[in-house]
Parts: structure tokens; C-alpha cells; sequence
């Protein structure tokens, strides 16, 4: 059924991913990319994988963007992976005209019936986000399930039982978990960093939540550059000054 | 078409004429058809199309299916009273008045379809819907014009006004549509879409793969949008300016062989509206550009 749960899940499972920490590895959607391919929504097909031009199906895609500061001069460089936000209001679920997209009553989670997805992808147009992408080969849309197929798999150890992305960042930048609690060790992260959701203009109300770079603290500041002493030779030790003085 | 055909037969303009009736719903039938195929066959999966209707509680592309789908029962029972009895009155006029209410419905949920899109500004605003509704009357209002000048109809005068009415008023909110958008501040930015707002000015400097994806081919729409201001000209132009001067010309001058002129009017505004139909799509721009370099949508 598209019509969102009529009771707003209380469990509200999702990622929150920490942009201070993100090193832009893109270890998160290869991993994304090898569990998902033999997952819930197998296979991420790629077309001309190894041709001139290969495109194909991810969940996940790292994006690195440049935050400029005109007042200060001051830039920064921020890798922001995303993926599917598994929205409260999400406007890919209503607009489905077939029920193939559905969001879990029991932990908000985003899913795609691929058995009868008929392939409009209008849901696609209606994501701000990007999160879905159509696959051409199967004719169907395909997103990001959480690893609907590890985090209550119980046939793996509980310690993996998280998304593929969170289990391979080797920076710990990215956390899983209930953010429906408030008590949660998530919650509680977004609570203390200040996480935001994204594009809350949209009205979608996203699970997903970004912790912001930490500000600067103005110490601890490095030189912008070496300064050039081609004037004077103020400040340099007693060999440079003596070849300087021989050459000019 | 199918609206004004029950609204002219209404006003009895229309003859019940069995061969009028039965070249003006082939025509309008075939259009109909012709739309609602070509847009099942673009489907991943055409053989499950029938699951699209069920879902009209919360999606329009549903609402529009099941009422397109509707819509044939009134207005196939109009169509056969009217070619196979040679009637158009009574009983048969109820279901095509149902037809016509039912029709309009259709592109209203088509509209919609558009109208609740959030992630595109340029859709998602109260121009969509009256545009889609407007545009509809006029071309069908140009098309049942052209038929019955064929036929050498006595009341194809007050049809001429009617197509010149419908026209004017759809170049208008295009205009207004245009106007509207030309001037519109951008709904969301590259900030807002990375949260990183209090940081100053965002821009992207990496893309997350060096070749394309489904996302940048389906919502990317460059070539196109380069030639936007030609497109608008020929918009205007061929799917207002000159059909409505040729309707005028028709409707008060003498002019030899009206259904000529009336036909080049239709061959216009056809050229026209799919000049209109591609910037729709091709000046939209979906707030996912954001994460491609796009800094405002």
C-alpha cells in the first residue's frame, strides 16, 4: 500500500553520518554495492561494466562538496556520502500508483516490492534526494533498504548486524540506529553535535540526520603560506644573509 | 475533443451525423489511446501496467489512470449512440456530458501528477493545474473546429470563437506561468541540500563517480534547456500566435477554403504545444541537480 502508516512508526530506524569525520573513501558504497547486489533487492545491475562507459545501480554515492567563506576566506572541503533518507513523509511512497513502494509501520523503513514495481519511475522524480535509480535491465526502481537483510539477520554475529555502510567505514562515520528514541545513542549524538536533516524545505521530515564540520576554534590555525623574503633578508640565518649578500 | 463534442452537441451545433460522428471519435479516440499506450509502453514492465489503478487513495498517476480508463465507458456509449443510432440528444447527451466532466478529470490528475512534485518548483506551483486544463480545451476546441469546417458545418462561427476564446486564454497563463517562474526565488540551494549552510557558499568539487548516472540522464535535460528562449518562440508562435490569426482570418473574412486554413491551424498549434510540452519538461529543474552542481533549484 503507498498510503504512509497511519500511525507514525515509533521505531524510526536510519543513519546519522558525521561530515567532521567522512574522509571520502568511498569504502561505504563499495560495501553498499557488494552486500546489496546479493541482497533483498539483487542484483545492482551494471551495464558495460568494464566497456568505455559503464553506468549501473548504487544505493550510496559520495559527493564532495566546498563550503566558501567569503566574509573569512576560509574554505573547507566536506564529503558528504548519501543515501536513501527513509523519510517520515516520504513523497516517494505516495506518489507509487501500484503500492510497489511501502514504508515499514514497525521502523519507518523505505522498501521497494520489486515483484510489482511496474518501472514508471515516477517515485524517482519525486525524491528530492536521489535516492532511488532505476534499474534498466530488470525494469524496476531500486533504493537503499537499510540492510533490511543484516540488521535482523540472525544468522550473522550481533556485532554485524548493522548496515553494510556503518560495518566498513573505517573512520566511524557513520552510526545506526533508532531515532525515533530520544535516548538512543544516536538521538543523543544529533542532540549534541547539532545534526540536521537535509532540505527540511521539502517538508519530507527525513530520518537520516547529518552532523555539520565542527567549527574552527580560531587557535591552532597554520600559516596560509610561506611568506616570501625576496626584499629583505630580515630574519634569515647568517649563511642566507651572507649568500645573500654575495649575490646581489 | 471528447469534451467539446458533448458540449457542442449540447448547444446543438452538431449535427447527429453518422460519418461526422464517426471520423471526429476515431480521431479523438485514437488520440486518447494513442497517449495512454505510448505511455504504458515506456513502463519497465508494461505487462503489470493494470496494477497502476490501484492506488488513487494517495497518487495521482493512479487517479489519472482509473478515470482515463472510466472515461471510455460514457463517452463509448456517446460515440456509438451517436455513429450507430445517428443520436446525440436525450439519454446519450447525459453520458456524454459524464464523459466530458470525466475527461476533464483525467487532465486534471494529469496535472496533478505534475502540480505534486515537490522537488520541481517549476511544476509544483498553482500554474500547473489551470495550464493543463486550459491547454487541453483550447487544442481539442482547434481540432473539433477543423472537423466540422471538413464537413462545411453552418455553425462552425460561433466553434471559431469558442477555439479563439480557449487559445487566448491559454497563451495567457502561459504567459503568466512564464512570467511567474522568470522571477520565482529558488525553493532549495546546494546548502540547504548538504546542511552546511552556516559555512558559506557551497559548490560541488567532486562528483561521486567519473561517469553518468540514471539520475543525471532522467533529470539532466541540458541540450534542451540551452535552446529554451528559440523553444518559447516557437511555442508561442505556431501554438498560439498563428493559429489564432488563422481562426480570426476564417471566422471574418471571406477567406476561400476555411477546413485549409482551419487544418494548417491544427498542424500549428500540434507543432506548437509539443515545442510548449518539451520546455515543460526540459525547463524543469529537479532539486536533485543539487548534488551535481547545480547551486539553486
Amino acid at each position: 500500500m503507498t498510503q504512509l502508516p497511519s500511525t507514525p512508526p515509533q521505531k524510526k530506524l536510519g543513519l546519522v553520518i558525521d561530515l567532521d569525520i567522512c574522509v571520502g573513501c568511498h569504502a561505504c558504497a563499495v560495501n553498499c554495492k557488494e552486500w546489496n547486489t546479493g541482497g533483498h533487492s539483487a542484483p545492482l545491475t551494471d551495464l558495460d561494466p568494464y566497456g568505455a562507459k559503464p553506468k549501473g545501480v548504487w544505493f550510496n554515492r559520495i559527493h564532495t562538496f566546498e563550503a566558501h567563506n567569503e566574509e573569512t576566506g576560509e574554505s573547507r572541503t566536506v564529503h558528504f556520502p548519501k543515501s536513501c533518507l527513509h523519510c517520515d513523509d516520504a513523497p516517494c511512497v505516495t506518489v507509487c500508483p501500484t503500492g510497489a513502494s511501502y514504508k515499514r509501520e514497525e521502523d519507518g523503513i523505505v522498501l521497494v516490492n520489486g515483484d510489482i514495481c511496474i518501472g514508471c519511475k515516477l517515485c524517482s522524480w519525486a525524491c528530492p534526494y536521489g535516492a532511488r535509480e532505476y534499474d534498466e535491465d530488470e525494469g524496476v526502481m531500486k533504493k537503499c533498504t537499510l540492510c533490511i537483510d543484516r540488521i535482523y539477520n540472525e544468522a550473522l554475529p550481533e556485532e554485524n548486524r548493522v548496515p553494510a555502510c556503518v560495518s566498513t567505514c573505517p573512520a566511524g562515520a557513520r552510526h545506526f540506529g533508532d531515532l525515533g528514541d530520544p535516548q538512543s545513542d544516536v538521538s543523543l549524538l544529533v542532540e549534541a553535535r547539532g545534526g540536521v536533516a537535509l532540505m527540511p524545505e521539502q517538508g519530507t521530515r527525513p530520518v537520516n540526520r547529518y552532523l555539520p564540520p565542527r567549527q574552527k576554534t580560531g587557535k591552532d590555525v597554520a600559516p596560509r603560506m610561506l611568506e616570501h623574503q625576496d626584499d629583505s633578508n630580515e630574519g634569515a640565518g647568517l649563511l642566507a644573509r651572507w649568500v645573500d649578500k654575495i649575490l646581489s | 475533443m471528447l469534451i467539446w463534442l458533448a458540449v457542442f452537441a449540447g448547444l446543438g451545433w452538431l449535427p447527429a451525423g453518422q460519418l461526422f460522428g464517426f471520423i471526429a471519435f476515431a480521431i479523438a479516440f485514437i488520440l486518447v489511446a494513442g497517449g495512454l499506450l505510448s505511455s504504458t509502453f515506456h513502463l519497465g514492465h508494461p505487462e503489470r501496467a493494470w496494477r497502476a489503478m490501484s492506488q488513487w487513495k494517495t497518487s495521482w498517476l493512479s487517479r489519472e489512470g482509473l478515470i482515463a480508463v472510466l472515461t471510455f465507458i460514457p463517452t463509448g456509449l456517446f460515440a456509438a449512440g451517436w455513429v450507430f443510432l445517428g443520436r446525440n440528444d436525450g439519454a446519450l447527451l447525459m453520458l456524454g456530458a459524464a464523459g466530458a466532466l470525466m475527461s476533464l478529470m483525467t487532465v486534471y490528475c494529469t496535472a496533478m501528477i505534475y502540480a505534486s512534485l515537490k522537488a520541481i518548483p517549476a511544476w509544483s506551483n498553482v500554474w500547473t493545474p489551470p495550464a493543463y486544463l486550459v491547454l487541453s480545451l483550447a487544442t481539442g476546441a482547434v481540432l473539433v473546429t477543423f472537423i466540422s469546417a471538413v464537413f462545411g458545418l453552418d455553425t462552425v462561427q460561433p466553434m471559431i470563437v469558442t477555439a479563439l476564446i480557449a487559445l487566448a486564454a491559454a497563451l495567457a497563463i502561459k504567459l503568466a506561468y512564464w512570467s511567474a517562474r522568470s522571477g520565482a526565488a529558488p525553493v532549495s540551494t546546494s546548502a540547504s541540500a548538504t546542511g552546511m549552510d552556516r559555512f558559506g557558499k557551497v559548490t560541488l568539487i567532486e562528483a561521486p563517480h567519473s561517469e553518468s548516472n540514471y539520475l543525471m540522464e532522467e533529470m539532466g535535460f541540458r541540450i534542451a534547456r540551452k535552446h529554451a528562449s528559440k523553444l518559447r518562440a516557437y511555442a508561442i508562435g505556431l501554438g498560439f500566435l498563428l493559429p489564432l490569426a488563422l481562426l480570426a482570418a476564417v471566422g471574418w473574412t471571406q477567406l476561400p477554403m476555411p477546413e485549409i486554413w482551419l487544418g494548417v491551424a491544427v498542424l500549428s498549434c500540434a507543432f506548437g504545444i509539443i515545442a510548449e510540452r518539451w520546455l515543460f519538461f526540459a525547463e524543469a529543474r529537479h532539486v536533485v541537480t543539487l548534488y551535481y552542481g547545480e547551486t539553486s533549484a
